[in-house]
């Protein structure tokens, strides 16, 4: 692999974003949830950044602050260099083209209306990346060629395609801006095992080929092992683990990461784990616990997680946790 | 066809046709064929129309010309429907009444989902207006309808015009509360925020997005407010609030058979079952479309 460049294509500082469910009789906030809480992050150009953690933990909703479907209530996101969270929503139109999402849901997020061809012509068109209709139907059949699929997609409607074949075409939408950056919001996670593992070899492809970063949303670490560089293990709004994916996987520091770890199955029946079993559900991210976020289902909790909140420490190259086990 | 023998080849016969392959019809016949009640509904408002647009030509009479020698007769020969207590032939003014009917529910059914339907998209899709808004379609909602319009007539001068606003009025908030809910559940819709992901405008996401997607829903409440608004028009005539007494409608034509209702109930029935029969037709298509134009259940789209 070419050493990457030092600077980071996104960078996010300390974003949060809250949502106020509870308002008083004079408008102000009476109850927030802390959907994400001061996060923050990098992804090199070329890079696989995997942010994983449990459902409801506001992995979703980071992606969706980072493409601008969100406001952050604070923090920044700076993309090659340049704040992009601060801009008016012409300014920021023009900067969508770098960061492309690719959704979770193949069914709702392709317009049952529109012919395939007209729905990868949109972000074409919009961006004006097409000089005239040749020029767009090139694009179109290129986009399909890419993603695999046959060219004589582009007539057909959204519904005439299966699960895995809707995903390409979602991922065919993100390409056709020529981002630079793509969000895959559990992007696999709907789709059956064979067909996921299709659609993770193609998103492998394409990052090499057109030399993309991925944002890879998943609560499924086994496809995360296959195509990360870096892997962010969120719990209720924080990021509690930053590391490269080998040091990740081999040794996990934080006691959250080591029991998700231990809950990924094994190819090999019979054998013996070690099954960290976390009791108890998420807290509820309105009222989240004091001190670490994580004591109240820690195995491993003393006096001090209760009363004190950790923060991010680096403890090796490129790794980084949130625990005082590790001071 | 030549026998393979003929041509030294040793060729089987073509299998027989045991179960004949007849590709699905498209176009006007395909869908009236899957969808008999619809095309019944269709066919008896293309007829009415008709009726209606030729009135003058279908063996009518003035239907205002009063003849008192010939007052309160039963359908005969010379007058099918007979005629009311002012000798005016009945068959005439059924005729010429289905115009009214017609006008003024069609009429209704654009101009109170044209207003309706900015109204919701407005409400749905800005979010600091939805509120005053759908408090005001609230409040004009908690008025029964008919209320509404007989004020709103009463305040005004009677007439064709003034009955289709009153009831306009009264049925906007009903395609405002349906269009909003349509929008709100449509712009949380991945492909919505996919649209805005790449770049679209909101004037593009609602214009390519969102409105393709709220015209089979409009399309059938359009129908059941034709439905409605002829009856409404017909109940406001009848109690002399609606269309002008010189103006011959069914609503009318029932008022002025009111008072010989039961030696006379043709005076009443007729037009009854004219209006009974436009409202089912129009229903039958609104229940037809509504199965036509849902996406999941189209084959062709």
């Amino acid at each position: 692999m070419s050493p990457l460049p030092s600077q980071p294509l996104l960078s996010v500082k300390n974003l949060k974003k809250h949502y106020a469910t509870k308002f008083s009789l004079f408008g102000r906030a009476t109850r927030v949830v802390k959907a994400v809480d001061g996060i923050s992050f990098d992804i090199l150009k070329g890079e696989t950044l995997s942010l994983v953690g449990e459902s409801g933990c506001g992995k979703s909703t980071v992606g969706k602050t980072i493409i601008g479907l969100l406001q952050p209530t604070s923090g920044e996101i700076e993309l090659g260099g340049a704040r992009i969270d601060n801009l008016s929503p012409d300014a920021f139109r023009a900067q969508r083209k770098r960061i492309q999402i690719v959704f979770q849901d193949p069914f709702s997020s392709l317009d049952p209306r529109m012919r395939v061809r007209d729905i990868l012509a949109e972000p074409i068109h919009n961006f004006g990346l097409a000089r005239n209709a040749a020029d767009l139907k090139s694009r179109v059949d290129d986009l399909l060629d890419v993603v695999r699929l046959p060219k004589d997609a582009a007539s057909r409607f959204p519904h005439e395609f299966s699960g895995g074949q809707r995903q390409r075409i979602g991922i065919a939408r993100a390409l056709a801006a020529e981002p630079d950056l793509i969000v895959c919001d559990e992007a696999v996670s709907a789709l059956d095992v064979s067909v996921k593992a299709q659609v993770v070899n193609l998103l492998q492809d394409l990052k090499d080929r057109f030399g993309l970063a991925l944002l890879f949303i998943s609560h499924d670490l086994a496809i995360v092992d296959h195509i990360t560089d870096r892997v962010a293990v969120m719990y209720l709004g924080k990021i509690v683990e930053v590391a490269p994916r080998g040091p990740l996987f081999e040794n996990p520091l934080h006691p959250y990461t080591q029991a998700l770890l231990s809950a990924v199955p094994t190819p090999t029946p019979g054998r013996k784990t070690s099954r960290t079993v976390l009791r108890g559900d998420l807290p509820s991210p309105a009222n989240p616990p004091p001190g670490c976020n994580f004591h109240t289902r820690c195995p491993l909790a003393f006096d001090r997680c209760s009363r004190e909140t950790p923060v991010l420490r680096s403890t090796g190259p490129d790794q980084m946790a949130a625990c005082h086990l590790i001071d | 066809m030549t026998p393979p023998a003929l041509l030294g080849l040793a060729v089987a016969d073509p299998l027989p046709d045991i179960m004949q392959h007849t590709p699905p019809r498209r176009g006007l016949m395909g869908l009236a064929r899957r969808n008999v009640p619809a095309s019944i509904g269709a066919v008896l408002l293309i007829v009415l129309t008709g009726i209606a647009l030729f009135a003058p030509w279908l063996g009518t009479v003035d239907p205002l010309a009063i003849s008192p020698t010939l007052r309160a007769r039963v359908p005969s020969a010379e007058h099918w429907f007979g005629t009311d207590m002012l000798g005016r032939d009945i068959y005439s003014r059924v005729l010429y009444g289905a115009r009214v009917s017609l006008f003024v529910g069609f009429a209704v059914a654009v101009l109170a989902t044209a207003i309706g339907a900015a109204i919701g998209m407005t409400a749905g899709y800005v979010r600091w207006a939805d509120s005053p808004i759908m408090r005001l379609m609230d409040a004009i909602m908690s008025i029964p309808s008919i209320l509404l319009a007989i004020a709103l007539v009463a305040l005004t001068r009677p007439s064709v015009g003034n009955v289709i606003l009153a009831i306009a009025v009264a049925e906007i908030p009903r395609v405002a509360r349906l269009l909003r809910g349509v929008v709100l559940s449509l712009r949380e819709l991945a492909y919505v925020e996919a649209a805005v992901s790449t770049g679209s405008s909101s004037a593009k996401v609602i214009w390519r997005h969102i409105v393709p997607n709220t015209i089979a829903p409009v399309i059938v409440q359009a129908t059941y407010i034709c439905a409605s608004a002829m009856i409404v028009e017909a109940t406001l005539s009848f109690i002399g609030a609606g269309t002008p007494a010189s103006i011959p409608s069914w609503g009318n034509i029932m008022a002025d058979g009111r008072a010989l209702w039961q030696v006379k109930p043709h005076i009443v029935l007729i037009p009854a079952v004219f209006l009974s029969v436009t409202v089912l037709a129009v229903n039958m298509v609104g229940d037809g479309l509504r199965d036509a134009l849902d996406p999941r259940m189209a084959k062709t789209v």
